[in-house]
């Protein structure tokens, strides 16, 4: 997973630079019209100011009593194995899983939670594995990433995109622990364009290999893998008889031969997680190891990253939950003053705060994890919030449970400076929570524009567009029939911050229209405001769900949901009066663009310090 | 040998206890319930003597409300051949003693004609420690109690290892038998996820209580549950004598 370092923002980044391309080329030959579709997901009709909530509401979590029992009957001795066979103090003290802590989990059947059980697999689904990743999480992160590795992206392009007689061939043995997968994308000259791979794999005379040379860095469980998804360029022939060079995803084993690891790098964090370089020598692949079509391995790869996602966010849950608990164990032994920590306002509100972010995280993990359960399949800038939320809300909640703790939380013995050090990779993995952000905002306000741009070419043209923006729109909710009548107050407020954001997108598309894509200071803003306002939907519905079942928490659930959407209706509102604010944003702008371009045509620094020497 | 074993679904050890704002019982509503921890040993060394072929066949038994059926398909995850599901609701488990689920243990091994009973010595809920000895009563076989070993004695006998205070007590009985398992009998496996999807496919019997003729009226009325009473805070004193001073106030210490 320390292998896709910002990989799969990267591709992100480049699917909506070539989308935008490919849009702004329609735009130029007229006779071409931009097809507007319209989208089932909520945020990217939230891009519109449109409040489309059949993701959303209800809670999509349904799993029947028997996926509940089974996970249930997996899920202590699994904490069991987490305390007494793992030792998370020793993985980060030796940079080391051993491989027989490994094999008992594999025993366990954690390798291969999503496997079908006819292929040896555990058969799960979304939400039960994410249950598993959250409990994970919990105990050892670097743990969750071998976990993440191997069958989240490792092998998930098999499960995915492999024919038959490919899974037969593989996904026992994965399935099982007997052997172990890794993810091999990343290069050291990879930039933001995926395609500038330069592994390459080339048919061999008879037809019957590819033959793989390259190199490829950070790839997780690189050491010790037996199979390995690698992403090569391969020179495909095309319509016009030329050949282009173009991405191929290969299923290339340790065993063919030429596969060569480097040592284990020197992390931050994750420590007892696997990273190394890996080469391909002159390494036969034989052609039946093609994964999906020649040529296709761009959206082998973006499949592979969209589906895993999920797992990040559910660990990033369980390690705010063990968080969480140290925080209510310290504050409520811990004496000052003469008083119980617990008794003191901001102890009390600095725990509120990691209960309700922690509550937001959740709720998102599990609406995801169900919405791919039924089928769902357009989840990506959903997906892609959950990632930044979560991995940054965690971050935030140990923060604050070290802050807490004081003295004792800098502690190694305390075990949470071992966690931030594990959380701090998850906001750059997998896609850099920055990358994500401008993934979301110009995805979502390319969606917008498509529409914007047929809106325009309809009746009452950009005058009709005007007015609506001025008399703001419908969000055409149906908030007051999905959320709870005790709810209502913070449902309404939410309904307002979704017209807002579509009315900031339109005016800053109107304004910037396709130059909006290097409008980063306003774009950032749009998907933070995006964040808030997924989120603020996802807690409303869990907790409308809590009350509708009775759940034993139903009314602390409501007053964690009043708590949290409050909270970020007022941030997005900030975001996107501070985003719509065109001339300030210019002259802000300006000045941050020539305060970094100073210091770095300099080379460094140019102030000049205070005591002049 | 055919080997039973009673299993019983308990409020996990791990959770914390609460009692019920009316005093009728603990709350067991959305709480973690899990496989009573002396009956999981008491399965795993059954399980055991099968892997050693000392046993032929494991067969998991509980007597209680719907969701015992959970405890016996961790059973079957975990190694026993079959599971029998005596069934009671939800209301009547919470009253039964260990006399009843002697009594229904006792009408299926006289049905089924199994050559030996495993139960935990206790269950981590009630801690009676009664059903083992009474069903050997009631069966009118050996009982080895508090088991800490079982081995093959040869000739239809067990060689059984119990520790009591002061050192360990070897017995040998004859087969059949009733044993109770102690803690340091064995170390049980984990239920992993593939055996829990074969499990699936084990059968599990379903008997209502109605079926064995088993009389399960209450012989006891429980009275009140309370919390135990909340330690006081203490004091600090100055000094030794003022330690002793305090202890002879409150009579502790003659004066």
């Amino acid at each position: 997973m320390l292998s896709t370092l910002s990989k799969s923002a990267r591709l992100n980044q480049t699917r909506f630079i070539r989308l935008s391309h490919s849009a702004a080329a329609a735009k130029d030959a007229k006779p071409k019209k931009v097809a507007a579709v319209d989208s089932p997901s909520f945020v990217m009709n939230l891009f519109r100011g449109k409040a489309v909530t059949d993701q959303v509401f209800p809670y999509p979590l349904n799993m029947t009593d028997e996926q509940k029992e089974t996970l249930g009957m997996v899920m202590s001795p699994l904490e069991k194995m987490l305390v007494e066979v793992n030792d998370v103090v020793k993985n980060d003290e030796t940079s080391d899983i051993p491989r027989a802590v490994l094999d008992q989990f594999a025993e366990l059947g954690t390798f291969g939670v999503l496997v079908p059980p006819e292929l040896e697999g555990s058969g799960f689904n979304n939400s039960q594995m994410a249950r598993v990743a959250e409990i994970v999480g919990a105990y050892d992160l670097g743990f969750g990433v071998v976990m993440g590795a191997h069958q989240s992206i490792g092998y998930k392009g098999i499960l995915l995109e492999g024919t038959d007689a490919q899974k037969q061939k593989y996904l026992p043995d994965l399935a099982t622990g007997r052997k172990f997968a890794a993810f091999a994308l990343t290069e050291p000259t990879t930039g933001s364009d995926a395609s500038s791979v330069r592994t390459r794999a080339e048919l061999s005379a008879d037809g019957k290999h590819y033959v793989l040379n390259g190199g490829k860095i950070w790839i997780s469980n690189g050491g010790f893998a037996d199979v390995f998804t690698v992403f090569a360029q391969t020179p495909v022939k095309q319509a016009d008889g030329s050949t282009k060079d173009k991405m191929s995803a290969f299923i290339v084993e340790r065993a063919f031969g030429g596969v060569t690891s480097g040592p284990q790098e020197k992390k931050m964090g994750i420590k007892g997680s696997n990273t190394t370089e890996v080469h391909f020598d002159n390494l036969k692949i034989p052609v039946e190891n093609l994964l999906g079509k020649e040529g296709e391995g761009f959206k082998v790869a973006m499949n592979i990253l969209n589906n895993g996602r999920f797992g990040i966010p559910a660990a990033c849950t369980g390690a705010m939950k063990h968080c969480i608990q140290k925080t209510v164990d310290h504050i409520t032994t811990r004496v000052q003053f003469g008083k119980k920590l617990q008794e003191f306002g901001n102890i009390q509100e600095k725990l509120v705060e990691m209960i309700s972010k922690l509550y937001a995280t959740e709720s998102i993990v599990y609406m995801l994890s169900s919405n791919m359960d039924r089928g769902i399949k357009e989840y990506q800038l959903e997906a892609a919030i959950g990632k930044v939320l979560a991995s940054e809300n965690a971050w935030l909640v140990c923060d604050d449970a070290i802050q807490v703790h004081g003295g004792m939380g800098f502690m190694r013995e305390t075990g949470l400076e071992r966690v931030l050090r594990d959380l701090r990779i998850f906001r750059i993995f997998e896609g850099a929570n920055d990358v994500l952000r401008l993934f979301i905002a110009l995805t979502g306000a390319q969606h917008a524009g498509k529409h914007l741009a047929e809106q325009a070419s309809g009746v009452g043209g950009l005058i009709g567009l005007a007015v609506s923006r001025v008399t703001g729109g419908n969000t055409g909710s149906n908030f007051g029939q999905v959320v709870d009548a005790s709810l209502q107050d913070s449902a309404k407020v939410l309904d307002q911050q979704i017209a807002l954001f579509g009315q900031t997108v339109q005016g800053l598309l109107m304004k910037h229209k396709k130059g909006i894509i290097d409008r980063q200071y306003e774009m950032h803003r749009v998907a933070d405001a995006a964040i808030n306002i997924y989120s603020s939907a996802a807690v409303l519905s869990r907790a409308t769900y809590a009350i509708k079942n009775k759940s034993s928490s139903a009314d602390f659930e409501r007053k964690v949901a009043t708590y949290y959407v409050d909270k970020a209706m007022k941030s997005s509102n900030r975001f996107l009066k501070d985003a719509g604010s065109g001339v300030e944003n210019a002259s802000k702008v300006a000045t941050i663009e020539s305060l970094a371009k100073e210091v770095c045509g300099n080379g460094g620094l140019t102030l000049q310090h205070p005591v002049e020497l | 040998m055919k080997i039973l074993v009673g299993v019983k679904r308990v409020v996990d050890y791990a959770v914390k206890i609460r009692v019920k704002p009316d005093r009728s019982g603990v709350v067991t509503e959305g709480v973690q319930h899990s496989m009573n921890p002396f009956d999981e040993i008491a399965l795993e060394e059954a399980v055991k003597l099968k892997e050693k072929k000392l046993a032929t066949e494991v067969v998991a038994f509980s007597l209680g409300g719907p969701k015992s059926a959970e405890v016996l398909r961790t059973a079957l995850a975990k190694g026993a051949d079959k599971a029998v599901h005596v069934q009671v609701t939800d209301a009547e488990a919470g009253k039964l003693e260990s006399f009843h689920v002697a009594k229904a243990l006792q009408k299926i091994v006289e049905q089924e004609k199994f050559d030996a009973v495993f139960l935990g010595k206790q269950a981590i809920d009630d801690d009676s420690s009664q059903t083992a000895p009474i069903l050997a009563g009631l069966l009118e076989w050996p009982q080895a109690l508090y088991a800490s070993k079982v081995e093959d004695a040869g000739a239809g006998h067990m060689k059984v290892t119990r520790e009591i205070d002061g050192g360990l007590d070897t017995i040998k009985v004859k087969v059949p038998f009733v044993l109770s398992a102690d803690l340091r009998l064995n170390e049980p496996r984990y239920a992993t996820l593939p055996n829990i999807m074969k499990a699936k496919k084990k059968p599990l019997k379903n008997i209502p209580i109605k079926d064995l003729n088993v009389d399960i009226t209450p012989q006891t009325e429980t009275l009140e549950v309370t919390e135990p009473p909340v330690r006081q805070a203490g004091g600090f004193v100055d000094d030794v004598s003022a330690l002793v001073a305090k202890l002879k106030e409150k009579g502790f210490v003659k004066a």
